[in-house]
């Protein structure tokens, strides 16, 4: 495949496939419980309806409530460009992207609170200060991972770090590590992207939601945008994640290609048997279930000195 | 004049126009204007004299020292290299950009008495920075010091007739006289190993009994730099003293006066050629500590200056895990650590004095405009003065380190040295590195917390008081120097290649063998990228808003929706004692805040309160019981303390002949 195509491609799986990703999660949900469930593409017309609609706005907001969005969302696009999807390489890439990724995300979680603070609401002020809060420890634990991947592939630039041949090590001490780290990250992938046991994306009670109450407020293409931006992270650190659980490449395009998306698809499937399988934590456990990633990650470091 | 250094020269006299700038208006009349704009002017001469002097640095090479002549002990020697370049472009940025906001938030016209004697302070504490990082003898750089740290005594004691401004001041005091007592020792242990007092020397240590005295020389110099720098424990001073100060002196304490601390840092850890690997990793842990706790501090605070003063702690020690990182590429011969280590830390040293003076003058023309400093009492600042609030967003984003903005540069820098240290499997400065780096990414959140805080409470949703309703944008002599800073701030985020040859040089000023002997950071790290980034970034956005422009200029019509209450009210919202609630838990064994909460058990409760004291842990839960129980159990020391002057000058007189006996 040429670089132009190859680009083309990342370009298409980036912006088209994220909300395919919550599609088949609520499938699943639905399956579990017994129910025919939305449609596989219903995340899609939600979008478009949203982005046709008109925004109403409160009288409290100002420009950062309007902003929240857009850098957000501006922000989790510029990630994906760093970030290699399966056996493709990512269109950008040079040494320290890795840290450009993780701080494009925390520069929309920044956004997305003050915009949540700027309605002046009590509920998204809540929701607000448990995102920044639980960050705090997905920082830290994704940064972990990171040190171990380093360590390991010994390069600081996401795509020959996630390609690397030490990755697919499926035994002995390597095998462990990138196993714990694995697990880790598949906690910071529920926590980043407010899933079960975190948040609860579907739960009727504000006053117990993380992110879908900071933002209450938005409407229209704003709202799409906020929706469509989560979908986006939550592909890009399920990305992220199937380098570790499926460190396999074919070597021809035209097989890696739907490898990915059915990697992908399996992870959304996944995603969607643990919310169905578990419960929300209550909120005070919450930091306890990120320490144990950070402290997962830790002992994958250990491993590594081996 | 042949042999001599034109550049420092310059230097100096910028030093003396700065120093002398706030003379004249003491001289004259109480009624004469003119002193404030005399203040001004002769800064303003003195930072061009001094931007002079860096441009004709950059010219000359090699430069050599200057005497002026002899002390009674010591000499005047003066000397500038590229760390004192470095160091010098901060101390005239933000004190010439600080005495202009100063003219209208100190004004003449308020404070004529005040006014005058912080003018001329200010004048003072300016030069006497200059002094500190020129200074090329022990004792010259001793007076500097001491000249430097009275003079913050009496910014911070401004407003003397409040008793917290008087009680912040005198901390200060003690506590910057404790570490010059640290100093005096290091100094003095210094001159006795060289047998001289030139600065700074680079020291040959191999017997065994050296390196007890290089152990020596480290932890006074540590403690003395420290206490300045405000490493935690060592920051008891600081968040009363920059809360307290009038906000344009808390910019120049945080953003500057702070940095000298750092500087003596610098200059301690380049005594040794090769100094011992655990220096690095005692610093890497040392900053470490105080970046998280620092910041956690920060979280957990009411008073929005009293949260960018610990916030001043965590950026002090990011800069002291990049002066670790820097050492330890030193200890292990790795030229490429050094330059990104020291490299990051020194571009930090930059920025912080540029996003930090920003957020303080911002905090400024809050309390100026509301009267107070506590965010439960603030709110909606976002619509009442949207100038400021943009600019407070600008120095928030940079400060968290987000791109694309300068914070993140350094923050990258850091990262990637980190990280490569971390990967070398051959090493041993491993260890310390891997700790740093989840470290460094739990300040970045830790940050992103805090300052979403303060703008989302302070300057979001609606007033919580009448002051703040009526809260108003400042006029256009503070906020220029502001947006001069957020432009900076902008200016280095995107094109951080400008700051390379100051950098370079500065590290080849600290370590002249592996300093220039690895390839220039621009090499070491893709900055072109970063450049790109940013400015995709910022078309992201333009494009986004354009995409559905439109609409979002749509006027604001309805009430927040608030889950259906048919009612809400500003003291409904989401307070700043409740926004950090979980954090404060979390992080309690360390910040250990007093909360009273209202015991309801009655059916029908009455009115009850509820209290929450952000108090520092250190300061109030160690130094000062300590010193209750020193004076507890000193009480009878007293009658030596009677103050007629006379009894004190004969125990001087008694001390110098006890001394003089002792060492014969």
């Amino acid at each position: 495949m040429t670089e132009a195509s190859a680009i083309l491609a990342h370009f298409t799986l980036l912006l088209g496939m994220p909300p395919l990703l919550l599609g088949v999660i609520n499938k699943t949900k639905a399956w579990f419980a017994g129910r025919n469930g939305p449609p596989l593409l219903q995340p899609y017309y939600d979008l478009a309806r949203l982005f046709r609609k008109e925004m109403v706005f409160s009288e409290t907001t100002t420009w950062m409530f309007r902003a929240g969005p857009l850098v957000t969302l501006a922000g989790v696009l510029l990630a994906g460009l760093l970030l290699p999807l399966g056996a493709f390489d990512a269109p950008v890439r040079f040494s320290g992207d890795l840290v450009l990724f993780a701080y494009l995300l925390a520069l929309g979680r920044f956004f997305t609170t003050a915009a949540a603070l700027d309605t002046g609401s009590a509920f998204e002020g809540m929701g607000a200060a448990r995102e920044v809060s639980f960050a705090c420890f997905a920082e830290a634990a994704l940064f972990t991972a990171f040190v171990v991947l380093v360590r390991y592939s010994g390069s600081l630039s996401l795509t020959p770090m996630l390609h690397a041949p030490a990755l697919g090590a499926l035994h002995g001490l390597p095998g462990a590590a990138l196993f714990l780290v694995a697990v880790a990250l598949f906690v910071v992938l529920l926590a980043e992207s407010s899933r079960i046991p975190i948040d609860d994306p579907n739960t009727h009670l504000e006053l117990t939601m993380i992110h879908e109450v900071m933002v209450l407020d938005h409407s229209g293409p704003l709202l799409g945008m906020v929706l469509y931006g989560a979908a986006v992270k939550l592909f890009l650190l399920s990305a992220l994640l199937l380098h570790l659980v499926l460190p396999i490449t074919l070597g021809d395009a035209r097989l890696d290609g739907p490898l990915f998306i059915a990697g992908m698809l399996a992870l959304a499937v996944g995603i969607g048997v643990v919310e169905s399988a578990m419960a929300r934590l209550r909120l005070r456990y919450v930091p306890s279930l990120l320490i144990a990633a950070v402290v997962l990650c830790a002992f994958g470091f250990v491993l590594t000195l081996a | 004049m042949i042999g001599v250094p034109s550049s420092l020269l310059v230097a100096l006299l910028a030093a003396l126009s700065i120093g002398v700038s706030g003379v004249p208006g003491c001289l004259w009349r109480r009624s004469a204007a003119a002193g404030q704009p005399t203040a001004i002017a002769l800064h303003m001469v003195g930072s061009a004299l001094g931007f002079a002097s860096l441009a004709l640095f950059a010219l000359e090479a090699d430069l050599p020292n200057l005497s002026l002549g002899r002390l009674p002990v010591g000499e005047l020697a003066f000397a500038l290299d590229g760390l004192s370049a470095l160091f010098l472009v901060p101390i005239l940025v933000v004190s010439t950009l600080g005495s202009i906001y100063g003219s209208s938030y100190w004004s003449e016209r308020e404070h004529p008495d005040s006014g005058r004697k912080l003018r001329f302070w200010w004048g003072l504490i300016t030069a006497a920075m200059i002094g500190v990082v020129l200074a090329r003898d022990a004792v010259l750089f001793l007076l500097a010091w001491e000249v430097m740290a009275l003079s913050a005594f009496f910014l911070i004691g401004t407003e003397e007739e409040r008793p917290e401004v008087r009680r912040a001041s005198w901390v200060y005091l003690v506590a910057t006289h404790a570490g010059t007592l640290c100093l005096l020792g290091f100094f003095a242990l210094l001159v006795d190993t060289t047998g001289s007092f030139a600065l700074w020397p680079s020291l040959e240590m191999e017997s065994a009994g050296s390196r007890w005295l290089a152990t020596g020389l480290f932890g006074l110099g540590m403690a003395g730099f420290g206490l300045k720098a405000g490493l935690m424990p060592l920051h008891l001073w600081l968040p009363g003293a920059h809360a307290n100060a009038p906000s344009h002196v808390s910019a120049l304490l945080s953003g500057v006066m702070l940095k000298t601390g750092v500087y003596g840092v610098i200059r301690v850890c380049g005594l040794l050629p090769e100094p011992p690997l655990w220096w690095g990793g005692a610093l890497v842990a040392a900053g470490c500590l105080s970046g998280v706790l620092g910041i956690a501090f920060a979280v957990a605070q009411q008073d929005l200056k009293r949260l960018l003063a610990y916030s001043s702690i965590e950026n002090i020690g990011v800069i002291t895990i990049g002066i670790g990182l820097a050492v330890i590429g030193r200890s292990l011969g790795e030229p490429d650590l050094v330059a990104l280590g020291l490299g990051g830390a020194l571009l930090h040293v930059l920025n912080h004095s540029l996003f930090k003076p920003l957020l303080f003058l911002a905090a400024g023309n809050v309390l100026h405009a509301t009267g107070t400093r506590q965010l439960s009492a603030l709110g909606g600042l976002a619509r009442t003065m949207p100038r400021t609030f943009l600019l407070f967003v600008v120095g928030g984003v940079a400060i968290c380190g987000l791109p694309p903005l300068n914070g993140f540069v350094s923050e990258w820098l850091l990262y990637i040295g980190l990280l490569r240290a971390a990967a070398s499997r051959g090493g041993s400065g491993w260890p310390w590195a891997s700790l740093a780096v989840p470290a460094l990414a739990m300040i970045g959140a830790l940050a992103v917390a805090a300052f979403v805080k303060a703008i989302g409470i302070a300057f979001g949703g609606a007033p919580r008081s009448p002051a703040a309703a009526r809260a108003h944008d400042p006029a256009r002599s503070m906020l220029a120097p502001m947006f001069a800073l957020a432009s900076a701030c902008l200016a280095i985020g995107l094109l951080p290649r400008f700051s390379l040859p100051l950098l370079r040089s500065a590290i080849a000023g600290w370590d002249p063998v592996l300093g220039s002997a690895g390839a220039p950071i621009g090499e070491l790290v893709p900055l072109a990228w970063i450049s790109g980034a940013g400015a995709a970034l910022i078309v992201a956005i333009a494009l986004l808003a354009a995409g559905i422009q439109r609409r979002l200029s749509a006027p604001a019509t309805v009430p927040t929706w608030d889950c259906a209450y048919a009612q809400p009210a500003p003291r409904m919202q989401y307070g700043a004692a409740s926004f950090s609630e979980t954090l404060e838990k979390l992080f309690a064994w360390a910040l250990r805040p007093r909360i009273a909460t209202p015991a309801s058990t009655d059916p029908f409760p009455g009115r009850s309160e509820f209290r929450h004291d952000a108090r520092d842990a250190v300061l109030e839960g160690v130094v000062q019981p300590a010193f209750r129980a020193v004076e507890r159990h000193f009480s009878r020391a007293r009658v030596l303390q009677r103050g007629p002057v006379h009894m004190y000058l004969l125990y001087v007189f008694l001390t110098i002949v006890l001394l003089l006996m002792v060492a014969r």
